[in-house]
């Protein structure tokens, strides 16, 4: 009797531990998709630039972004200030550090996605816009994007997907997200129940996403 | 008087030179056929007509203003005198039938939706295709595709109608329907310039047929005397693989 008094409490606390974890990375994730698909759209615009110089940094963006762990991305996001500036980096900062090198990192991702399916547009689309006196800008947004938009959907998905994981990267700098919070009371109570935990809110949260975007797919199924 | 003049055209691409000093008049009502073998430059023509492509040399003019290609006022303002029916419809996938042929009027021109509405009904009406104002570019047959192109092209109220191919994508059955818009449009005396390798149907509906090759007008004249009594051997030669003319 008393020991599962005990483990009801234990149990308690957990939920309640973990739940602040969730809203933390749900935070962490829909801020990093906020900013990271409009600045990737950009990244995507420079990656494609007809100018030489915007278009070869914007490359060499893309390929750092890529080419290094995201891990490292967020520790020098993090410690760059204190270590390059000495200015003095407060926990407070752990979180926005944790949305600026996601952000970073996934637009350079989701230029290339852009890029792909723009290029993939056939030049008939911006040949009948110009006839008809579309500005290059309404040929982008009225007739381009939302084509590429149907065409990228399943890249997109998979990008978001990765997301939802990549968010437990956030605990080495100890932003106290659902990861970070199994990891602690794990080692803790010397227990796998909190991993456990993570590990289905992690499915569950992308299974959710896989439904939404599915749900847009067949949204946007009325034609091809 | 002249809706479309063009004058002294060069263009090459790289270190081909696809139009060699060509010139152009067509007249208000006017139904031109430009025909020719394959890399005549025959599109090219259009698309340096149409600013699709920029020309090396030479003068452009819609409606007597020529076009200065500095100035993106000129271009636009030239772009309001015509239209382009492509090869392959390039219809906007995304949307409806009705939206296809009302979006530019709309954003474009800024003319009255209800307005633009009515003319569109008026034109799918037309056009055979009253009953398929909601359908998708999909779901229509290629024929279907190429008379929504039409009357996306009419609906801006041009002077003058480009056609750049328009059945060479379409079986023979499809075609048909498509010549007889064109023909139809023809009657009403619409300006209409059309790139076509439908010989019998130039010859019909044509005032005036040019013959290109190797980037220059071999020879123009009317149907009877560039089909009958083609001066040049180059142009017989040409019309010796279409029997039957």
């Amino acid at each position: 009797m008393i020991v599962s008094a005990i483990d009801v409490d234990k149990l308690m606390l957990m939920a309640q531990q973990m739940s602040q974890g969730v809203a933390t990375t749900l935070s962490l994730f829909i801020l990093t998709l906020l900013f990271a698909m409009p600045l990737g759209l950009l990244v995507s615009f420079g990656r494609m630039s007809k100018n030489v110089i915007v278009r070869n940094v914007t490359k060499f963006y893309i390929s750092v972004m890529r080419g290094t762990p995201l891990m490292l991305q967020l520790l020098v996001v993090y410690f760059g200030p204190y270590l390059l500036f000495g200015i003095t980096i407060s926990p407070s900062y752990r979180f926005p550090a944790a949305v600026i090198s996601f952000s970073i990192n996934y637009a350079a991702y989701f230029a290339e996605i852009y890029r792909s399916g723009i290029e993939s547009m056939p030049a008939g689309q911006y040949e009948a816009a110009n006839v008809l006196g579309y500005g290059k800008g309404q040929t982008f947004f009225k007739i381009i994007f939302p084509q590429v938009v149907k065409r990228i959907l399943p890249s997109v998905t998979n990008e978001i997907i990765t997301l939802v994981k990549d968010t437990s990267l956030a605990f080495a700098i100890a932003v106290l997200e659902v990861f970070t919070i199994a990891k602690q009371i794990a080692s803790a109570q010397t227990s796998m129940v909190p991993y456990v935990a993570a590990g289905i809110f992690y499915y569950l949260f992308n299974y959710l996403v896989a439904f939404i975007m599915e749900r847009v797919e067949r949204k946007l199924n009325y034609y091809h | 008087m002249s809706v479309l003049s063009m004058k002294n055209i060069f263009k090459s691409f790289q270190n081909l030179d696809v139009l060699k000093d060509i010139s152009l008049e067509v007249s208000e009502g006017e139904v031109v056929a430009v025909i020719g073998p394959s890399g005549s430059g025959k599109s090219t023509l259009l698309r340096c007509a149409t600013f699709l492509e920029s020309v090396d040399a030479g003068q452009v003019a819609y409606l007597g203003e020529a076009v200065d290609f500095r100035k993106k006022a000129s271009i636009q303002r030239a772009k309001g005198c015509f239209g382009l029916v492509f090869q392959n419809f390039n219809l906007f996938p995304h949307y409806s039938v009705l939206k296809n042929i009302m979006d530019a009027p709309v954003t474009v021109q800024k003319r009255n939706k209800s307005e633009v509405y009515q003319q569109a009904i008026q034109l799918l009406d037309k056009l055979g295709l009253a009953d398929r104002t909601d359908a998708y570019p999909c779901q229509l047959s290629g024929g279907q595709q190429q008379r929504v192109s039409i009357a996306r092209a009419l609906a801006m109220n041009p002077k003058i109608l480009f056609f750049d191919e328009p059945t060479s994508a379409l079986d023979p059955e499809l075609t048909g329907e498509v010549l007889k818009v064109i023909r139809s449009l023809a009657r009403e005396h619409m300006t209409m310039v059309i790139v076509t390798h439908e010989m019998a149907f130039a010859r019909e509906v044509a005032d005036r047929v040019i013959f290109m090759d190797g980037g220059i007008i071999v020879e123009e004249g009317t149907p009877k005397e560039v089909f009958d009594q083609p001066r040049q051997e180059r142009t017989r030669q040409f019309l010796r693989n279409y029997s039957g003319l």
